[in-house]
């Protein structure tokens, strides 16, 4: 294939990932609007109100780029695992298969439509959060930077756990069991400075809470880790978890008998 | 002539240990319309499956078209259009979307894909469907969006796992009407079926597979030459109350105006007429009892030892 024929196929994969979860926005990008709503109202408001600052801003303001992040990672996260297992579900994975597209194409147009979907959710989260909070964006570079590399990081996660899946109840025991416990306990809603010595150090083995406090660092000016171990574990996530992607889709794990 | 594919010593054992394809020579030429038949779990999916990249073979292989599948695979893959025997694809996109997007995994542009969607959806009768989710159409009508599907890059070989499966015998008739013109326009079809009638009706060259061998590679006239027996049916103008003795020819009486007659390759039909006519039978008309095709397939697959269920 050309240079050209490869980023056509490239720009089917993500235009047909983008049409799928815009088709099913109902169930795809409204729910977790809601669900941060919510979470403003209860946390931010009205609990928030009762805290007071913490990192020197009022508590809904410090906890308003982890919610972003929050529904960022989920949802990038799930709508990769989801598209790619229903796509072995449906068996037609086997259309980009039988194709000369590359396999590092269909990673990365895989990945393409989940860090849509992630983005189009974090945007409107964004939004919701204008009423609730006065937005300041300490600098953009920085939170842009952060939140894409994020939801490529979890777009390649929840490829792999498509890849994997076997039934319906795989894709659900990672986010469930994994991705939501150490997203809560990834500093969204608190400092780890609060924390006794021993959980600030493991908390430290948590990555969901470098890149919930560089999003911080982007948007408040304030981390409790620093920005270059943020970006270091990062792309290292990222570099790690599309190489083993690329070797499954090689070597057919899951798609080839 | 080129060589569309071909196959050497191919072999197929799954992790459960069961050999399904035990190193299978084939060659299929340029333009032709060939006809892969075999009983259920013969191999012949396992070995279209290698061909197509949806299964890892064990050894031996494949080139399609002078491409090998080891060293050359995305212009063998070019190369390839693949009717798959179950529907594979996403029933909750629409008829154009699925036509559309398999024709930018090949790196045609969006504009140039809708029309070729449009070319073939409207030869398949779909083009009025084509804003229908997929899971709408009826059987015969998803059958043929894989085929619209199938072609959209213009592969140089297409190969039909069972493409009529369940359809309607108008439908089929239609769709071996529409293969026989892609054939004639230079499409090299290779074509696996349970209704050997189409085989018969549609295949040049004929290739029998059972227990993962290749049991018969040959000429389909040639093949049919084999049939030392055919039995006919034949419907009279008047009832009869016994059966006619004729010499030469078995004959029985289904019921009282009708006969069947088993006629080997060295007696004549016009024989059995005269005598008929001699004793006061007027035949009305005659036909096969079945398929030729079908009773030399199950002849030779019985010869093979295949003791299980056979269908093509």
């Amino acid at each position: 294939m050309t240079f050209d024929e490869k980023y056509i196929a490239f720009k089917t994969i993500v235009i047909r990932e983008i049409l799928r979860f815009t088709r099913i926005w109902i169930q795809t990008v409204l729910p977790p609007v809601i669900t941060t709503a919510l979470y403003f109202i209860i946390f931010g408001n009205l609990i928030g109100s009762q805290i007071g600052d913490m990192g020197g801003f009022r508590y809904m303001d410090y906890i308003v780029p982890g919610l972003i992040m929050m529904a960022v990672i989920t949802n990038s996260y799930a709508n990769v695992v989801s598209s790619f297992y229903g796509s072995k579900f449906q068996h037609n994975i086997e259309e980009m298969l039988v194709s000369p597209t590359p396999n590092y194409l269909i990673v990365s147009g895989f990945v393409a439509g989940g860090v849509a979907r992630g983005i189009t959710v974090g945007i409107a989260v964004t939004i919701i959060s204008l009423f609730f909070s006065h937005l300041h964006i300490h600098n953009l570079w920085i939170a842009s930077s952060v939140i894409v590399l994020t939801s490529i990081l979890f777009a390649l996660a929840g490829l792999i756990n498509g890849v994997y899946a076997k039934s319906f109840d795989d894709i659900s025991i990672i986010p469930t069991f994994v991705l939501t416990p150490l997203t809560y306990l990834g500093g969204i809603f608190y400092s780890i400075d609060m924390l006794p010595t021993f959980w600030q150090n493991a908390s430290l083995i948590n990555p969901i809470l470098y890149m919930v406090n560089a999003f911080r660092f982007g948007i408040l000016g304030v981390s409790d880790i620093s920005l270059w171990s943020s970006y270091t574990i990062i792309i290292g996530f990222i570099a790690a978890l599309f190489t083993f992607s690329l070797y499954l889709l090689n070597k057919g794990h899951g798609i080839r008998t | 002539m080129t060589t569309a594919l071909s196959l050497r010593q191919l072999t197929k054992t799954y992790a459960n240990g069961f050999v399904a394809l035990r190193g299978i020579d084939l060659d299929v030429q340029e333009g032709d319309f060939f006809a892969l038949l075999g009983p259920n779990g013969a191999g012949k999916s396992t070995a279209i499956g290698i061909i197509a990249s949806l299964v890892n073979k064990s050894s031996g292989s494949v080139s399609v078209f002078g491409h090998d599948l080891d060293t050359d695979l995305t212009a063998a893959k070019s190369c390839l259009g693949l009717v798959p025997q179950e529907f594979n694809f996403n029933v909750f996109e629409p008829v154009v979307e699925i036509v559309v997007n398999q024709a930018g995994f090949y790196g045609i542009p969006r504009e140039e894909a809708f029309k070729r969607a449009e070319e073939f959806l409207k030869q398949l009768g779909l083009w009025e469907k084509r804003r229908d989710m997929a899971r709408n159409l009826s059987g015969g009508m998803k059958r043929r969006l894989m085929i619209a599907r199938a072609l959209v890059h213009r592969p140089r070989l297409l190969i039909l796992d069972e493409p009529t499966a369940g359809v309607d015998i108008e439908i089929r008739r239609s769709m071996w009407e529409f293969l026989r013109r892609i054939n004639a326009a230079g499409t090299t079809i290779i074509l696996t079926t349970h209704y050997l009638e189409e085989a018969e009706s549609l295949c040049r060259n004929i290739a029998i597979i059972d227990a993962g061998q290749i049991i018969e590679n040959t000429n389909m006239k040639h093949l049919l030459n084999k049939l030392q027996l055919e039995t006919f049916v034949l419907d009279l103008r008047a009832p009869l109350a016994s059966c006619p003795d004729i010499p030469g020819y078995n004959l029985r009486r289904l019921d009282e105006t009708t006969l069947e007659a088993d006629i080997s390759r060295d007696c004549s039909i016009n024989q059995l007429f005269t005598a008929l006519t001699t004793q006061g039978v007027e035949v009305l008309s005659m036909r096969n009892k079945t398929n030729r095709l079908e009773q030399l397939f199950m002849h030779m697959v019985d010869a093979n030892g295949h003791g299980g269920q056979v269908s093509a």
